[in-house]
This record gives structure tokens, C-alpha cells and sequence, in this order.
């Protein structure tokens, strides 16, 4: 049995299916971030006594900051291993897919590092509704970097075999891998200003 | 996915029937479970209905499930009706719907060979096993199953026994299925339809799984989110949906505060509302097949049916706080809800309109797949209908959480879409496994059905105008005002213990007809659409056709005039 349109584009949606899938699947994380943001916006929004502005003010916005760029950072080596596929350059690929990977793991020190200050200051989710809502919405997008580089890791290592045997469909799994990774760290665009800055 | 599967290896038992890929095996794992959970959660009610019947009198044969009084006690009362709405719902119905039809004849009506992801199609049916168990788990852990409702308030919810914990877990579980099934549903419409099958020429059931894949798709992280809050809530002691300075057993709760349980409110029924049009739309794509079918003439105003369901499909998303208006949340966003509403109600009309129309002026084929398909119309219509008092604030404060909800809801739901799914299984039977559905049984199965069915939900709009609220352990035994009517309970547990009993026929039937039953030719009905005009009965294994068709014409084109038969397939050129 052969699904059609697996590798190949279909004419008329110009797509093939892992593809419209993928998007599918960020229509509905956008559906799934959108409800947490519209809870912070709620709850903030019947903050009468202030624990909003008076918990973000702790926060390290330099380690944000830093965390923002190496995440940026992140998204554009990604797609230079997309590029440096479709060129055929498989060294380039390998080396700027490590980076990626690299990059998400300094992020993980950084917020863990992070983590561990708030939680020596005493600092829990149930200290205030702020920072129940920080660590909700930093934790569940840690678990969306932690299953990236999960999935980055099996395409650098043990799913490389099939850059040789079936190379126009490990490029489209590496695409569709980056539209996620693109997806994870627009999220963090968001986050950023939301929790760290307001 | 290369050409080793074309060799015609024999399949071990388990790759074949437990861990299959072929979306006909996982529809008919859905279907099983589905079915099985549908028994199960009736059960339940019908325990329901003893206590409310019978308020604090032993239960006989199953008394022992409550101790060694026989007593059904109030906590074990809410667990149930809690459950109950869980099992339906998530376990039973949209299952049903979704994943065992739309996943068995979406790819047949289209000309695929199979869903698009064939992997992905096996997790989601895993995933829903898995949250089935654990909803079932929750039974045995101390409290018992969760007993906050199957809407799950808080702040009840937040501090009620670990049973809503495993729910919560549960949920999470079931959640990922849909996505998992929903993802694949819509990629598998968009990308595999068979060429020449363009948007206009394909089946109304088709048109009903797409949108309810996209309100699967966009209305359940929401909930998720929810639920991740409220684990938080639970697990972690924050107080997203715990007010500030709550007093619970006569003593403030020592949390943080200042979290609302209007934001839980907000999130549930964000999901919640689209839901019901995951139950009805799918049903109503059924009925389009099978009435097209029976009265061989077109479907009547196809196409405004197609688009008066993708205008209900995005209408569902903005009306969710009609759940609301006793919520204090304000006249001016009631005035808004209250309009969408309204609005919401028009699609609805339309479709059920253009139904009727469709059995205008024909010689109407009574099978029993046909009896439940005209079944659904007129019991719909009365669940919609009785829907629009409650969609206005004004008479929404008498009506809200009394019985008439309830009368309201099930009529969409019970004798609406199961009846709705029946009529798809005496329909696609003969394709699924070959054989023919016994008529006969089929036909008692429908009558007793349809009396008993209207014994229950009848009377609830009485008591509920009454009002007698929906969750009242006693049946309302309490309520002074409701003397009157009470002598209704018994007539309604008696009514459901008998649709307890006339689904006997129906078990009888699709074991004995699978056994024994007449053989089913391919095109069993005479009908016009791939699944039944290209396969065989049943589908190829993994492939479903023989020669992928090709498709010239749409999909009702009965009695064409000029035709030598009065029905014209979709593929014949």
C-alpha cells in the first residue's frame, strides 16, 4: 500500500501531507498557548492586589534577554540545515542541526538556572497566581523545546540513514521539523514580553 | 512504506487485528470500544434512575455495588452522573462518530486507499484506549470516580477526592487522541480525494467530518490548557480557578487566591459548545447518506447544506457562554451570546429544513436504517427547538440546571445522534463485514427504541419547568413545588430499563447476522458514492479498492432521468 502525496507535492493544495499536517497540528498548539495567554489576561485582569507587576519585577530579564537570542539563534541555524540540505551539503546540515541542538540545551541551563534562584528565594507556583502562571506557561513550553530536541536528535543521529536512502523525504521531515522549532520559539517571542516585561 | 507491503504477507494476529494500521480495522476497534463504553455509561444511568425513582430504597439484583445497605448514597450519585456525562460523551459517542465512521468510510467515500497517516491513526485509537482505562480507574481509587460533574466547576473541583485528579488525567489522554485523529482526518479529505472528486461532488458525510475534524482540531487545546490548570491546582497548590479568602468545611483555604472559577467556566465551555456540534454534525452526515439513499432523489439543497455546516462549524466558536448567563458575568456580554445564538440556530434550520424537503414527492424505502434516519429528524427538531429558551438569558434564568436542560440536551444527543448512529450501522453493516443486518430485528429494535426512548426525555421538560434541578440526589423528593410532578420519575426509570431491554434485539442481531447472516452483495443498497459502487464487501485489506476510481459526477445523482438505472455511481464516466 502507498499513501499518495507521502513525498511528493499534491498539484492542486501544492502540499504533501506530513506538511498540511504539521500545520494542523501548530493551528491547534496556537489554539492551546492561546487559551493559557487568555488566562493570564484574565486573571490579570481581576489582579486586584498587584501580585502581577509586583512578581514579574523579580524576574531576571537579563537571563530572558539572553535566552531570547540564543532561541533566535536557534530557529536560524535550523533553517540553514534545511538550506544546506536542499544544497546537498550534508557536513553543513550535520554541523548547523548540532548547533540547534546545542543552542536549545544552553536554553534548558539558562532556565534551569533560573528556576532553581526562584525556588531558593522561596519562590513555588503557589507563591501568587503571577507565578503560578509563570511557571505553567515557561514549564509546558520547556516540554515543547524538551520533544524538539528529541525529535533532533533522532534525525542527527539515528535517523541520518535515511538522508542517503530516501533524501527527498528526510529533507521534508526536516523541514516539517523546523516549522515546529519555528513554532516553539515564536512562542517564546510571546512569552518573553508577557511574563518578563509588562 | 515501500513496496514490501505489496508482497501479500500474511499478517501476524496481533500487527492484523490489535496493532493494525488499515484505517478499516482501527474504525472497527473505535466502533467496539465505542459501543462498549456506550453500554457501560447507560448502565450507569440506569442505576441513576433506581435512586431517583426509588429515593434511599435498597437496590435489587445490584445493591451490593453500594455496600451492604443496597443504598445508592449521595457521593456515589454524583460519581455516576459524573461519569456517566464522561463515558458518553468522550468515550462513547464522539468515538463512535469520529473515530469509528469517519475513520472506516471517510477514506472509502473518497477513493483512498487508506488515512494519510496510517501510524498516527493506530496512536489515536491507543491513546483513547488508554484514557479509557484510566476514566475506569478512577473508580477504585479512594472517593471514588470524579464527582464534580462531567463539566468539572471549581472551586468543587479543585478540592474534591483524587477521582478528579485521574479524570483530569484521563481527559489529557483523550485529548491527544482527537488531535491525533482530527490532524488526520482533515489532511486525509484535503490531500487523498480521488481524482475528479472536487469539494462540490463530495459526499455530505465527508463535508460533516471535515468540519467536525477542524472543530476537533481548534476547540480541544483550550480544554487542555484548562485541565493543565486545574492539575496545577490540584497537584501543585496554585489557585487559578480559587478566590481569594474561600471557606470551605468553615475554614479559609490556605492558598494564594485570586484566581477565578469563571476562568474555568470560560475555558470548558470554549470547548464544550463546538463539542455539540461534534456530536450532531457527524450524525447528521449519516443521515444525508442514508435518506439520499432510501428516497432515491438527490439530497435537496446539497449545497447549502455543505455551507450551512461550515457556517455552523465556525458560529460554534462564539457562543460558548450561553452556559453562562447565570454566571453574573453581565447583561451586555449575555445581549452578545444570546444573538450568536440565535444566529447558530439558523444553519441548524436549514439542514433539518433542507432533509425534510429531500423526502418530498418519494417512494421512500422503509429499512431499519431508514426508520433511524427518519427517526433523527423529528426528535433533533425537538432538541433544537427546546434549545432556544435557553439560549435567551431572560428564560434561561428559570430553566438553567433544572431537568429541561437535561430533556433538552439528551433529544439532541440520544434519540438525535445515537439514533442517527444506528442508522449508519444497519447502513454500512453489510460493507463493514459482508453480511446483511436481520430487518426484522432491525425494525423492533427501532419501534421499542423510539417509545421508550420518548418516555425518558418527555417528561423531564415537565419537571423541569416545574423546577426540579438536574442534580438532586433524591429526584427532587426535597423540592415542595415539585410534588406534582414526581410520579414522572417512575415513569421515566421504568422507560429506561425498557431501552435497556429492546437493545437485546439489536446485540442478538449483530452477532447472529455476523455468524449466520445473508450475504451482502457490494453495492448492497443501490447506492451512488465509491464506498459502495468500487469495493468490495468488505473493503481489500489496506487498499480498499482494486483499481483506485476515478470520479465524474456528484454524489446523490438518483433517478437521473434519461438513466437506464435509477441510480448513477459516482465513477461511472
Amino acid at each position: 500500500m502507498e499513501i499518495p502525496y507521502n513525498v511528493e507535492e499534491r498539484q492542486d493544495t501544492g502540499m504533501f501531507n506530513a506538511k498540511l499536517g504539521i500545520w494542523l497540528f501548530l493551528a491547534s498548539e496556537v489554539m492551546l498557548f492561546g487559551g493559557l495567554f487568555s488566562a493570564y489576561v484574565f486573571l490579570r485582569m481581576g489582579d486586584v492586589t498587584g501580585t502581577f507587576i509586583s512578581g514579574s519585577s523579580e524576574l531576571n530579564v537579563p537571563l530572558a534577554t539572553l535566552n531570547t537570542l540564543v532561541l533566535i539563534s536557534s530557529s536560524v541555524t535550523m533553517i540553514m540545515s534545511w538550506v544546506s540540505l536542499k544544497l546537498g551539503e550534508q557536513k553543513k546540515f550535520k554541523q548547523y542541526l548540532g548547533s540547534t541542538l546545542f543552542l536549545a540545551t544552553v536554553f534548558l541551563v539558562v532556565k534551569y538556572f533560573e528556576y532553581t534562584a526562584k525556588f531558593h528565594h522561596g519562590i513555588f507556583p503557589d507563591t501568587s497566581t503571577f507565578f503560578a502562571i509563570y511557571f505553567t506557561m515557561t514549564g509546558l513550553h520547556m516540554i515543547h523545546i524538551i520533544g524538539g530536541m528529541v525529535v533532533i536528535f533522532y534525525f542527527l543521529v539515528p535517523g541520518s540513514s535515511m538522508m542517503n536512502t530516501e533524501s527527498v523525504r528526510f529533507t521534508n521531515r526536516i523541514e516539517i521539523v523546523g516549522l515546529y522549532w519555528h513554532f516553539v520559539d515564536l512562542v517564546w517571542i510571546f512569552l518573553f514580553p508577557v511574563l518578563y516585561l509588562l | 512504506m515501500s513496496g514490501h507491503t505489496e508482497t501479500h504477507q500474511e499478517e501476524s494476529f496481533w500487527r492484523k487485528y490489535i496493532f493494525s494500521i488499515d484505517h478499516k480495522i482501527i474504525g472497527l476497534q473505535y466502533g467496539l470500544t465505542a459501543l462498549v463504553f456506550l453500554f457501560f455509561g447507560f448502565c450507569l444511568m440506569m442505576m441513576m434512575r433506581w435512586q431517583l425513582a426509588y429515593p434511599e430504597q435498597p437496590m435489587p439484583w445490584f445493591g451490593w455495588l453500594f455496600g451492604e445497605s443496597g443504598i445508592m448514597l449521595p457521593e456515589m450519585y454524583n460519581s455516576l452522573g459524573a461519569m456517566h456525562g464522561t463515558i458518553m460523551i468522550f468515550l462513547g459517542v464522539v468515538p463512535l462518530a469520529v473515530g469509528a465512521f469517519g475513520n472506516y468510510f471517510v477514506p472509502l467515500q473518497i477513493g483512498a486507499p487508506d488515512m494519510a497517516f496510517p501510524k498516527l491513526n493506530m496512536a489515536s485509537y491507543w491513546c483513547y484506549f488508554a484514557g479509557g482505562i484510566v476514566m475506569m480507574v478512577g473508580f477504585f481509587v479512594p472517593g471514588g470516580a470524579a464527582n464534580s460533574g462531567w463539566t468539572s466547576y471549581p472551586p468543587l473541583a479543585d478540592i474534591a477526592t483524587t477521582g478528579q485528579t485521574v479524570w483530569l488525567f484521563g481527559m489529557v489522554l483523550l485529548i491527544t487522541s482527537s488531535l491525533l485523529g482530527s490532524i488526520n482526518t482533515i489532511t486525509t479529505i484535503i490531500q487523498l480525494r480521488a481524482k475528479g472528486l472536487t469539494w462540490m461532488r463530495l459526499p455530505f458525510f465527508v463535508w460533516a467530518q471535515l468540519v467536525t475534524g477542524f472543530l476537533l482540531l481548534l476547540a480541544f487545546p483550550p480544554l487542555e490548557a484548562a485541565g493543565v490548570l486545574q492539575l496545577m491546582d490540584r497537584l501543585l497548590g496554585t489557585s487559578f480557578f480559587l478566590p481569594s479568602g474561600l471557606v470551605v468545611s468553615g475554614e479559609i483555604l490556605n492558598v494564594s487566591g485570586g484566581g477565578s472559577p469563571l476562568l474555568w467556566q470560560h475555558m470548558f465551555w470554549f470547548l464544550a459548545h463546538p463539542e455539540v456540534y461534534v456530536l450532531i454534525l457527524p450524525a447528521m452526515g449519516i443521515v444525508a447518506e442514508v435518506l439520499a439513499n432510501n428516497t432515491r432523489k438527490p439530497l435537496w439543497g446539497y449545497k447549502s447544506i455543505v455551507y450551512a455546516s461550515t457556517f455552523l462549524g465556525f458560529m460554534s466558536f462564539i457562543v460558548w457562554a450561553h452556559h453562562m448567563f447565570m454566571t453574573g458575568m453581565g447583561a451586555t456580554i449575555s445581549a452578545f451570546f444570546q444573538t450568536t445564538t440565535m444566529i447558530i440556530s439558523v444553519p441548524s434550520v436549514v439542514i433539518l429544513t433542507a432533509m425534510f424537503i429531500s423526502l418530498w414527492g418519494a417512494s421512500i424505502r422503509y429499512n431499519s436504517a431508514m426508520l433511524f434516519a427518519l427517526g433523527f429528524l423529528p426528535m433533533f427538531g425537538i432538541g433544537g427547538l427546546t434549545g432556544l429558551p435557553l439560549g435567551i438569558a431572560a428564560s434561561d434564568i428559570h430553566l438553567h440546571d433544572t431537568y429541561y436542560v437535561i430533556g433538552h440536551f439528551h433529544y439532541v444527543v440520544a434519540p438525535g445522534t445515537i439514533f442517527a448512529l444506528f442508522a449508519g450501522i444497519y447502513y454500512w453493516f453489510p460493507k463493514m463485514t459482508g453480511k446483511v443486518l436481520n430487518e426484522t430485528l432491525g425494525k423492533i429494535h427501532f419501534w421499542l427504541s423510539m417509545i421508550f426512548i420518548n418516555g425518558i426525555f418527555m417528561p423531564m421538560f415537565v419537571q423541569g419547568l416545574a423546577g426540579i434541578s438536574r442534580r438532586l440526589w433524591d429526584g427532587g423528593a426535597s423540592y415542595a413545588h415539585a410534588t406534582e410532578t414526581l410520579w414522572l420519575n417512575e415513569v421515566m426509570s421504568a422507560s429506561a430499563w425498557l431501552l435497556g431491554l429492546a437493545q437485546i434485539p439489536f446485540i442478538y442481531n449483530l452477532i447472529k447476522s455476523m455468524k449466520s447472516g445473508e450475504k451482502a452483495e457490494s453495492n448492497h443498497w443501490q447506492a451512488t458514492t465509491l464506498e459502495w459502487t468500487d469495493a468490495p464487501s468488505p473493503p481489500l485489506p489496506h487498499r480498499n479498492f482494486e483499481i483506485i476510481p476515478e470520479v465524474y459526477r456528484g454524489p446523490y445523482e438518483y433517478s437521473v432521468p434519461s438513466a437506464d438505472k435509477d441510480f448513477t455511481p459516482q465513477s461511472e464516466a
